[in-house]
């Protein structure tokens, strides 16, 4: 019980006269990646937003190991008036961590991301994928246990969002933060998750569940190897019978 | 990770000579050509159409140089009342930003207080301010502080409301940002609310700076006394049938109006234009 770093149990949600997850269970390890994948509207989002404690269930308990929580949202929600460097440093700003160190962290992990010679551009400046990976560093800078994906390169081009997946399997290979992905794409949620959950909708609940097999640090080549494609098989079936 | 094969924008190319007298010629010529366009007017107005009795409902506009400006003691006079008329204006812009910014970030703390105060704002708005001076002058005397008063009260609506706006069409998922980490209500306002509300900020300023001259014009026109300032001298002007003098004050206050909103334009695009579309809209179409 302890094990678990994100442990949701019977919870339910309604939204005014719609129930949008009813009885759900769902648990992530301490070092695991579960990657939660559903039809628009089957409340995916909501989850995420209740195991941050955004918002609070109807009924039912969420149990979070840790109030360090990094949150990526659909979009990069970068402070437009603020450079690279500076939008990475606002939450330690607001944890109240010093400025030396504050700085130091931020290079850190800007180099993390491969943002070093960006960091006095203005989000304004930057491509999709790099204000993603701003989004990604600063979440970073306290170095979170638990990670909360909602959707996070949903905008992104088919070659951004691959070489996104990459980047971001190498992070969790290295760092190994609880983390839980909502997504689309069968593809994605395959390749980065350790296992996966699929969900339907109205009421949400977890219809079938999948142990991903490949081992970490990931090679972006098992896109392309048979067991992968019969496993993406497998979830868009299980996908086709949830919507 | 590399980002390094990802580009950012072009940063815009050195232009050149030729390339920014064309762009200048762009920007300045159709005004001027206006301009022109308005003299000539003016010109036809006051020789063909007006019979040379009547010629001093409008002098032609070199006559309205010669006296209102060329004259010594007319533009000494016109330039003190421009300087009361300014330091009014300026005075009750300030306390209208300080009071309008004050509260609209107490209105965007609370719903209940938005909705105690936003009645009140709009009121401000529609208060006829003519039906108001005689009372003000009658409260607070003839002074500089009447006169300051009216410019506030005209000068407050479009600092209040844009204010308002910018600080409460802040991306709700960056305030989600701040919740998770238990940022307090000063944090939020500090870091947040009023940062991303500076465009707008900007935008109500320089709507209420060209308010406030008129402010401070309809105040000291109507209060009467004390020191003049552009209102004063136009009422006497008026009354003396000096209309080339007339003309000419009226066109200092025009141009103090018409400075007054570029000044606040030129400060917002150097404020925010490199982050805020908007802004950053304005400074290119100058480009």
């Amino acid at each position: 019980m302890a094990d678990f770093a994100i442990d949701v149990k019977g919870v339910s949600h309604v939204f005014g006269t719609t129930t949008a997850l009813e009885d759900l269970d769902l648990q992530v390890e301490a070092g695991e990646f579960v990657s939660l994948i559903g039809p628009s509207g089957c409340g995916k989002s909501t989850v995420l937003r209740l195991t941050a404690g955004l918002i609070r269930p109807t009924s039912g308990t969420i149990e979070v190991e840790s109030d360090n929580i990094g949150y990526i949202f659909q979009e990069p929600t970068l402070m437009p008036w603020r450079t690279v460097a500076k939008n990475i440093e606002l939450l330690g700003e607001i944890e109240g961590m010093d400025r030396t160190e504050r700085s130091r962290r931020a290079v850190e992990v800007l180099e993390m991301v491969g943002l070093g010679e960006f960091r006095d551009h203005y989000p304004l400046q930057l491509s999709g994928g790099m204000k993603m990976r701003t989004s990604i560093a600063r979440s970073l800078l306290l170095d979170p246990h638990v990670f909360l994906f909602d959707e996070p390169f949903g905008a992104l081009d088919q070659i951004s969002r691959s070489r996104m997946n990459e980047e971001l399997t190498n992070l969790f290979a290295t760092k190994r933060f609880a983390s839980l992905l909502v997504t689309h794409s069968v593809e994605e949620a395959i390749f980065l998750a350790s296992r996966l959950l699929v969900m339907c909708s109205r009421p949400g609940k977890i219809v079938a569940e999948f142990k991903i097999p490949f081992e970490f640090p990931r090679d972006p080549a098992i896109r392309y190897l048979p067991e992968f494609a019969v496993l993406a098989g497998e979830v868009a079936e299980a996908l086709g019978e949830a919507s | 990770m590399t980002a390094a094969d990802e580009e950012t924008t072009p940063v815009s190319a050195r232009r050149s000579l030729a390339h920014r007298f064309g762009a200048s010629a762009r920007i300045w010529g159709p005004p001027t050509l206006v301009a022109l366009g308005v003299v000539a007017f003016w010109y036809f107005m006051t020789y063909v159409v007006l019979d040379a009795s009547r010629r001093f409902l409008l002098p032609p506009p070199h006559g309205v140089i010669a006296e209102g400006f060329l004259d010594g003691d007319t533009f000494g006079e016109i330039m003190d009342g421009l300087y009361q008329t300014t330091s009014v204006a300026l005075l009750g812009l300030l306390i209208a930003f300080v009071l309008g910014f004050s509260t609209a970030l107490l209105m965007s703390q609370a719903k209940w207080i938005e909705r105690s105060l936003y009645p009140w704002a709009v009121f401000s708005q529609t208060v006829p301010i003519l039906a108001l001076v005689p009372l003000l002058g009658f409260w607070f005397g003839f002074g500089l502080m009447s006169r300051v008063i009216v410019c506030v009260i005209i000068a407050l609506f479009p600092i209040i409301i844009n204010s308002l706006t910018g600080l409460q069409s802040v991306d709700p998922r960056l305030h989600d940002l701040l919740t998770l980490r238990g940022a307090s209500r000063w944090t939020r306002a500090v870091k947040l609310q009023i940062p991303a509300a500076r465009p707008q900020i900007f935008v109500g300023l320089r709507t209420s700076a060209g308010l406030s001259v008129i402010g401070a014009i309809v105040g000291d026109f109507f209060f009467g006394r004390g020191k003049p300032g552009l209102g004063i001298l136009l009422d006497r002007f008026s009354r003396r049938l000096q209309s080339e003098e007339l003309l000419a004050a009226v066109i200092v206050a025009c141009a103090l109006g018409v400075v007054a909103f570029w000044l606040f334009g030129v400060l917002g695009r150097r404020m925010v234009g490199h982050w805020d579309p908007a802004w950053a809209a304005e400074r290119n179409r100058e480009k």
